[in-house]
């Protein structure tokens, strides 16, 4: 059978620091054909998890931003009048625009009356094409500071998806970043499934009503994993109830563990580095459930 | 002056260590939460909310009346939110970036802006009696750092000599919306591969900016480990560590702060903000 479209796993969190790409990697270990993409673009560390034999990188440009000629410049100002995104200020009687704020909207390239000003390409980040031993994997650096994450985000998906319908895999697992804004919608907009990884605390609680709320805007199954599951009884039952009002369900529990960071440390999965833990169970058997709820006909490594 | 409390990676401890400077700094200092996707701060401090305020962006509108279909905005708009479709021009408000670009060009005038909510400012007068301004992104909505520039323009409840500022993860627009124009910048990380990984882009991001900076790790399971090799290398500063320990992570899942855990770090924190000043 052939694939034409390819299943798109998607583990994302609200909250940072809840331990999304630790439970990416050990996914990664029990699906045996997959691609990986982190779309986590501007603070990617999938990549610190995988064996890497090799990469390709690739520059990325993503738009422009505009820049004042100074010969040109008659210092009216219309620029700084119209521009939305206070980018453009005046210093010792002169007209300057701020890379960091420039937003590329190119209202005032065309609105100066003395065209002084010009419009350059910007590259914003790179992407990479690895080979880990884990199969290939998209990833990308945003440059600091820089706009257009979401168009980064996308442009990783959108290669991860062309190599695995060349190749016929019909699995892309993706290590998301946090938030709800611009990346977020980037990497979640038209994915099979999500994987939400949220943890027994106030803040993990109150911000995984935030991400089920947009996934259910954007109508995309969300499914729930709780890590450090044994921190708080009384948030565990709320992050229960939570996941009921919105149809998702809890597919397991991890407890608040040090093997995660051990195996880090060892710039390895948990799973490689303790495969007979708990952990690496309960990992393996949300493997199982996901792939049986994503209808997907792959073999597991057991 | 404004400090920003900022990180590379996310969960490091920023919105904890931020509470917990306003908590020991609550006669002189107040807090914004800029972190607006996930803002949390208000989750870990008691308070009584004063007033709201939306935070609206302006959004093109097309009369139909005066479209002539010419395409001028279409290929005005760098965000590709304005598409031709049969006999209408249509606008994806989740794309646009409110430049106003549309509405300059058009040559019928045929293109009016509307405000549209895409988020919202809430003013809290916390039980110790220090300010909390929350920026929360309405759900569904893109454009964080305006939300984030909003609630960093907000009139302060009653002037004080330190303004907190709780930024957003990684190290992108958003948390460029929020550092920009600080005084220092506390960078919180954790003693792990990931933390070291994040706290190096995000230390690039601000040497760019030419912000000065203090790192603080949480989470060090001993005094020596791989932030502060990197930081004794660099040469950058580590003005405070937080050991690993599952007490403070429990007293933050009901809800607690750092202070509940580790009152003698009051003084610290208090000196955390001297040190900051030129």
């Amino acid at each position: 059978m052939k694939i034409n479209k390819p299943k798109e796993l998607v583990v994302i969190s609200g909250k940072g620091g809840t331990g999304k790409t630790s439970i990416t990697a050990a996914l990664a270990q029990c699906f045996s054909t997959k691609v990986l993409a982190d779309c986590d673009v501007d603070a990617a560390d999938l990549h610190l998890l995988m064996k890497v034999k090799s990469y390709k990188e690739y520059p990325f440009i993503a738009g422009h931003i505009a820049q004042i000629n100074e010969e040109k410049c008659q210092n009216c100002g219309l620029c700084a009048t119209l521009c939305r995104f206070d980018a453009i200020t005046q210093t010792d009687n002169l007209y300057k625009i701020s890379k960091q704020s420039c937003e590329g909207c190119k209202v005032c390239v065309d609105a100066c009356p003395n065209k002084a000003i010009e419009w350059i390409e910007s590259q914003t980040g790179v992407w990479k094409e690895t080979y880990t031993e884990q199969g290939l994997m998209f990833h990308a650096r945003l440059f600091p500071g820089a706009e257009n994450s979401g168009k980064l985000v996308s442009h990783v998906r959108e290669k991860a998806k062309q190599y695995a319908v060349s190749n016929q895999i019909p699995l892309i697992l993706v290590d998301g970043p946090p938030g709800i804004g611009c990346p977020v919608i980037a990497s979640v907009t038209g994915a099979s499934a999500v994987l939400i990884v949220t943890e027994p605390t106030p803040s993990g609680h109150h911000d995984l009503e935030r991400i089920l709320t947009l996934t259910k805007h954007f109508r995309i199954p969300a499914y729930v994993i709780i890590n450090k599951a044994d921190l708080s009884d009384e948030f565990c039952t709320r992050i229960q109830e939570t996941s009921e009002q919105f149809n998702s369900i809890i597919v397991g529990k991890i407890p608040y563990s040090p093997l995660f960071t051990e195996a880090q440390l060892l710039g390895k999965s948990i799973l490689e580095v303790f495969p007979e833990s708990n952990e690496s169970k309960t990992i393996k058997s949300i493997t199982n459930v996901m792939s049986h709820k994503m209808e997907l006909q792959i073999s597991r490594n057991d | 002056m404004k400090i920003a409390i900022a990180s590379g990676k996310g969960g490091t401890g920023k919105t904890s260590l931020a509470v917990a400077l306003l908590h020991a700094n609550a006669e002189r200092a107040r807090l914004l939460d800029c972190d607006v996707e996930e803002p949390n701060c208000h989750l870990f401090l008691s308070h009584t909310v004063i007033g709201h305020k939306a935070v609206e962006l302006l959004i093109p509108q097309v009369n139909p009346n005066l479209c002539k279909l010419c395409g001028k905005c279409v290929e005005a708009c760098q965000f590709n939110a304005i598409a031709i479709a049969g006999n209408q021009v249509m606008i994806f408000n989740e794309l646009c970036h409110s430049c106003g670009g549309c509405a300059r060009i058009c040559p019928h005038g045929a293109i009016q802006e509307f405000p549209v909510k895409i988020g919202e400012l809430s003013q809290s007068r916390c039980k110790n009696e220090a300010e909390l301004l929350t920026g929360t992104l309405e759900i569904g909505h893109a454009s964080a750092p305006a939300v984030i520039k909003a609630a960093k323009k907000a009139l302060p409840l009653q002037d004080v000599p330190f303004t907190l500022i709780d930024s957003p993860p990684g190290t992108a627009c958003t948390f460029v919306a929020a550092v920009e124009d600080s005084d220092f910048v506390f960078l919180v990380t954790e003693a792990t591969p990931f933390g070291l990984n994040d706290l190096k882009l995000a230390v690039e991001a601000l040497l760019n900016m030419e912000l000065p900076f203090a790192i603080i790790v949480n989470r060090i399971q001993s005094e020596t480990n791989l932030i502060t090799d990197y930081a004794n290398q660099q040469g950058f500063p580590i003005w405070l560590q937080i050991p690993e320990d599952r007490h403070i992570a429990e007293t933050y899942a009901r809800g607690g702060n750092l202070l509940d855990v580790k009152p003698e770090l009051k003084k610290v924190l208090r000196e955390l903000l001297d040190r900051c000043q030129p």
